[in-house]
């Protein structure tokens, strides 16, 4: 049974966000025009990290676009759906609360892998990106597995901001957050005091998570995973007292 | 008493936001069957009273059951559907695809051409929902409801943003769904709507239950109109006067509410010599609850 709801509460979610260009467009189209512009026309062939740059970049453009999908279809559409009372709707159904949360994540997860899935494809085309179909296959499943301690981070702020506010904190939290862990440019060309202040991020795990598949990536790949679980913990018990808070309000 | 066999049930229910009290300890039963309205202008706690019963929110004190069962468990509320005010409702979703979402959470749906048929919304299966009219997305809200074949609907102010037309279609609806053996709760600040739909009324008033009766007996106790006046008669007899609701004094004017005020008028010249009319008007919606009050409050002075 709730598996079934699961099923349709995520080809709703699915079939709602295709048809809205205010999320596709930024979310699919900002990190291949990046990835274009930074990876191949600037980069191209040149080496990086024991790697070319277009291939080094795959793995950095593509942590930038897993985690846009997450924390803009997450963030920002709980927070619509909280704000504006579609969520107490659903509240009063007799739908699982948890087919909810898994709904939305396996359509940030969808969103994730197309755009991860342009990414490479562009990257083989244009880039002149050639990897083992193994390395292919870790490098898609690292970014898109990655999706979901941001899917937690979103539901966090869509659980505390409110509807009309929530998309600028999402740009102010996911924009500066992506720069400092070097997801638009190497973090090895960035100053030394941005290395010093990356760790402390979430997105700085997946960026060299993914990078750990191409061989390019600083630390273990063990201590990644943790620091992204913990991120994944402290997002969902944030989501969960701004969930509760909201239990007191009347709105109207 | 069995409450499996009761669909709703708010039982000794405080609800509080901060300082203020939403809901006093109240208690209502919607039984099998009937149609109930919670009659209260904004702010009674009408819309406390439908959260909780619903799980929305927890009750400070007592208990909130649907069918006996706690309703902040989802598969507890299988049984019910429910239709609140809100505002966004996604637009990017077509009528037939928030139907059938909706239907799957439910372990019997009605198929959905039926729903469509009962919410009236048949040619507009694949419209998107944000390009509806304000009475069809509200119709959108009833099949919502509708969609899983509930035993008992719990509506929140279903006709407040319709126009005459759509109000009266939709009271046609729900008419049909209680005329299929079903339960219904709504809430209303109307009391011609209540009238209207309901066989019982529940008045709140400041979180507290003031009223409960048929419709007729609650609309003779609020009053259609208020007449100002000046008798000699006390209150015992004034109250003996057919058609007299409630009454309150204020210096030497005396301020009666009722629905037949040419009967009353009439009564009083004739019963009292000294009778004055100082004017008869319709009486406003908040006074119509005051005048309920008033009446609970003197019927709670021991004899």
């Amino acid at each position: 049974m709730i598996a079934r709801i699961t099923f349709a509460e995520t080809r709703s979610e699915l079939t709602k966000l295709v048809r809205l260009p205010a999320y596709v467009i930024p979310t699919l189209a900002f990190p291949l025009a990046f990835y274009a512009f930074f990876a191949i026309v600037m980069g191209g062939s040149r080496g990086i990290a024991g790697t070319t740059v277009a291939t080094y970049m795959l793995a950095t453009y593509g942590a930038f676009g897993v985690v846009g999908c997450a924390l803009f279809g997450f963030g920002v559409s709980v927070a619509v759906e909280r704000g504006q009372g579609w969520l107490l709707v659903k509240r009063a159904s007799p739908m699982p609360p948890v087919a909810y949360v898994v709904a939305k994540v396996l359509t940030s997860m969808v969103f994730a892998a197309a755009v991860v899935v342009l990414l490479c494809a562009l990257g083989a085309a244009a880039g002149g990106v050639r990897l083992e179909p193994l390395t292919w296959l870790t490098l898609f499943g690292a970014l898109v597995l990655g999706a979901i301690p941001f899917c937690a981070l979103g539901l966090a702020i869509g659980s505390l901001a409110g509807p009309n506010s929530a998309p600028a904190i999402v740009n102010l939290v996911y924009l500066p957050m992506s720069f400092l862990s070097g997801l638009w440019i190497p973090i090895e060309a960035l100053p030394p005091a941005v290395g010093h202040v990356a760790p402390f991020l979430p997105t700085y795990h997946l960026g060299q998570l993914a990078l750990g598949t191409l061989s390019a990536g600083h630390g273990s790949p063990a201590a990644h995973v943790a620091a992204l679980a913990v991120w994944a913990v402290a997002g969902a018990a944030a989501a969960a007292y701004g969930l509760r808070r909201d239990e007191g309000r009347t709105y109207g | 008493m069995d409450d499996t066999q009761t669909p709703a049930r708010l039982a000794g229910v405080t609800k509080r936001y901060g300082a203020i009290t939403a809901l006093h300890g109240i208690d209502v039963a919607l039984h099998a069957g009937e149609t109930l309205a919670l009659l209260g202008p904004n702010g009674a706690g009408k819309t406390t009273a439908i959260r909780s019963l619903l799980g929305i929110i927890t009750p400070d004190e007592g208990t909130a059951t649907l069918f006996g069962r706690d309703p902040r468990v989802a598969k507890n509320r299988a049984r019910v559907g429910a239709m609140l005010q809100v505002a966004g409702v996604p637009a990017t979703l077509t009528v037939a695809e928030h139907v059938r979402l909706f239907s799957s959470y439910y372990p019997h749906p009605l198929p959905l051409d039926e729903t469509l048929r009962i919410a009236g919304l048949r040619g507009l299966a694949k419209r998107l929902y944000g390009q509806l009219s304000g009475g069809q997305k509200q119709r959108v809200a009833f099949a919502l409801a509708i969609c899983g074949d509930p035993d008992a609907l719990v509506l929140d102010e279903p006709t407040s943003a319709l126009d005459v037309e759509s109000r009266h279609a939709l009271w046609d609806q729900i008419r049909g769904y209680v005329a299929r053996g079903r339960s219904v709760l709504l809430t209303t600040h109307d009391l011609a709507e209540a009238d209207a739909i309901a066989g019982r009324i529940v008045v709140l008033f400041g979180g507290r239950v003031i009223a409960q009766g048929t419709a007729a007996e609650i609309k003779g106790r609020a009053g259609r109109a208020t007449v100002r006046c000046t008798s000699g008669l006390d209150d015992e007899r004034l109250r003996a006067v057919r058609g007299v609701g409630s009454i309150a004094r204020d210096g030497g004017t005396i301020r009666i509410a009722t629905q037949v005020p040419d009967a009353v008028v009439r009564a009083l010249y004739v019963l009292d010599p000294t009778f004055t009319l100082l004017d008869v008007s319709q009486t406003p919606l908040e006074e119509a609850f005051l005048a309920l009050t008033r009446t609970t409050a003197s019927e709670e002075v021991p004899a």
